[in-house]
């Protein structure tokens, strides 16, 4: 009796977990893709209208300068972080005296929610009392920079912000992989009479491969969650020059009462996450299996 | 991260030093400098914010932002300041935290120490199960803790952040317990020792490291998550993250800045205090476990 019981034992006590995981995320998914194909306005309804929500999705040219805006945002902000991320742990990794005391400097901002980076940031990039009113102050009159009210250029502010909430960390994840490149290599590399930028060029970045995939996954999962630094820096304004996904499906559901439109874009959310985590984590299990 | 520097330095003139330095210095000026802003202004009377610059020191000091701030600010339509707010945010973390931590530890010893039958697909599920958008969970979720007359409720926004943080929970001790020496497990296990027993004498007390990390992870998510606490918090629940923002983007009255810089620091500094106590231990675990690839 007493081994019945330990045998069921670790599934019993996995059970709660995973039935929770199940239901609330599982089946919840079930359900907003049922609810993206029913009439749901306020609240939902049974009544099914098949593809209709997607196709007047597409047809919303306030969708369309959503997706534009995680374009634009999305190749910025991981294109931007990563290379950034790079440089910086490959200057920190040169035998930096201080490297404890910057280190830490470089990563704090992940600490904090992205309603206080904006919060600072709307501030900071306010042409009337931020960043440029100082340079007013003094004296380099003719300094001018008002992207954040400016419906053109708004999209590139919330870029500023997240590279500065987001690149510490990848500087942290490429340190950690320079720091885990075999010292041979680059000793054999060396008595070749390799230099040293070639030998980052040619060897170590290359090396980096697997580091820029994850630094990839983790920043594009982000971009297409990206809702609460928009919020905070520019509330998807000015007029809708910043929404974004995230923002879009929060108004259509809660605030313009169009829920099947939301279900609509948050299933393309998923789809749009999915279609990148999915092969990687596949692959990554796999490769752990392997071993 | 106290991993020793390697060979890989570049050798160069004093010069290309000093240029990295300049480099590296000018970064650390980019990461302060909003912080730096908030916390100057924060100290300012509105008058100085409004014609001064804002990198200079105030001429004037005052801390009458901070207690406006924490106990007088007009947030919503009630004069409270953030304190309440920061009280709802600690009731919802502590829990949601401890939770869902004890629980990815029992999974996690569980799915690698008492592997069954389609463990492996549990797994999948728990950690494709990280990064859902959250906006695909808002409706059912609404609904689902009406049902539960929990709606508005710090109990419902425990649950929330406790379900959704239970795919990373259980991701961090199960790699971690991935390379716990199985036999340990098995040589307990025939003299006799049982499941729990197991796990509380022999895993737990080396897990340590693991939960630090987990902790950390989970405490800064949930403290800093706006998107749950601005769809399913009631005002006696309503988080820091979103009193904040709300203190932030009224738009009755003068814009107090002064008060908005020293709501920001309040609603980072438990987040930040956690990070500079522990972060080196946070990001060591989390490299370890990150950039194995």
């Amino acid at each position: 009796m007493r081994d019945r019981l330990q045998n069921w034992l670790p599934r019993i006590v996995l059970a709660p977990s995973f039935f929770l995981i199940l239901f609330f995320v599982y089946g919840f998914i079930v359900y907003t893709g049922y609810l993206s194909t029913t009439n749901s306005r306020m609240l939902p309804s049974n009544e099914f209208i098949g593809l209709s929500n997607y196709v007047k999705l597409f047809g919303l040219s306030h969708w369309e300068t959503a997706l534009t805006n995680l374009a634009i945002f999305g190749i910025l902000y991981i294109g931007i972080s990563s290379v950034l991320g790079l440089a910086l742990a490959i200057l920190l990794d040169q035998k930096i005296r201080a490297e404890g005391i910057i280190r830490p400097i470089y990563l704090y901002p992940m600490a904090l929610s992205f309603i206080v980076t904006g919060t600072a940031w709307k501030w900071f990039l306010d042409p009337g009392i931020g960043l440029e009113h100082t340079l007013h102050q003094w004296g380099w009159e003719s300094f001018h920079f008002d992207w954040i009210k400016n419906r053109h250029f708004a999209i590139y502010t919330v870029v500023i912000a997240a590279v500065w909430q987001s690149s510490g960390f990848v500087m942290a994840m490429f340190l950690a992989g320079l720091r885990g490149v075999d010292n041979e290599i680059i000793r054999a590399a060396q008595i070749d009479g390799a230099s040293g930028w070639r030998i980052y060029r040619r060897i170590i970045i290359p090396m980096m491969r697997p580091v820029f995939l994850s630094a990839f996954v983790v920043l594009a999962h982000l971009a297409i969650k990206a809702y609460d630094l928009v919020i905070a820096l520019t509330g998807g304004g000015p007029g809708r020059a910043t929404e974004l996904p995230a923002t879009f499906m929060y108004s259509y559901t809660f605030t313009r009462n169009q829920m099947g439109v939301g279900a609509s874009s948050a299933i393309i959310m998923l789809i749009m996450i999915f279609s990148i985590i999915v092969p990687y984590l596949y692959s990554e299990l796999r490769s752990e299996g392997r071993r | 991260m106290s991993i020793p520097s390697q060979d890989n330095a570049i050798q160069g003139s004093r010069l290309i030093r000093a240029l990295i330095y300049t480099v590296l210095i000018v970064f650390v000026i980019y990461y302060l400098l909003p912080l730096y802003v908030m916390l100057v202004n924060s100290f300012k009377p509105l008058e100085e914010i409004r014609g001064g610059d804002m990198l200079s020191l105030p001429d004037q000091w005052t801390i009458a932002p901070w207690l406006s701030a924490w106990s007088t600010a007009q947030i919503g339509v009630e004069p409270t300041g953030l304190r309440p707010y920061f009280w709802n945010s600690i009731m919802m973390v502590v829990p949601a935290v401890a939770i869902s931590t004890v629980l990815g530890a029992l999974n996690g010893y569980v799915l690698t120490k008492w592997q069954f039958r389609g463990h492996g697909i549990v797994f999948g599920m728990l950690l494709l199960a990280c990064f859902i958008p959250f906006q695909i969970v808002l409706i059912p979720m609404a609904r689902v803790l009406g049902f539960l007359g929990i709606a508005g409720t710090t109990g419902g926004l425990v649950l929330v952040h406790m379900v959704y943080g239970l795919g990373f929970t259980t991701l961090f001790f199960r790699n971690y317990y991935a390379a716990f020496p199985t036999e340990l497990v098995r040589a307990a296990q025939i003299d006799g020792a049982g499941f729990f027993t197991i796990f509380w004498r022999i895993l737990v007390p080396s897990s340590a490291p693991i939960a630090v990390v987990t902790i950390i992870w989970q405490f800064t998510n949930i403290w800093n998550d706006f998107l749950f606490g601005s769809s399913f918090a009631d005002f006696d629940s309503v988080p820091m993250t979103v009193a904040l923002n709300n203190l932030v983007s009224s738009s009755t009255g003068v814009k107090e800045y002064n008060v908005h810089f020293a709501g920001a620091v309040l609603a980072a500094l438990p987040t930040l205090v956690v990070y500079i106590v522990s972060g080196r231990y946070f990001v060591r675990g989390l490299m370890a476990g990150a950039v194995k690839g």
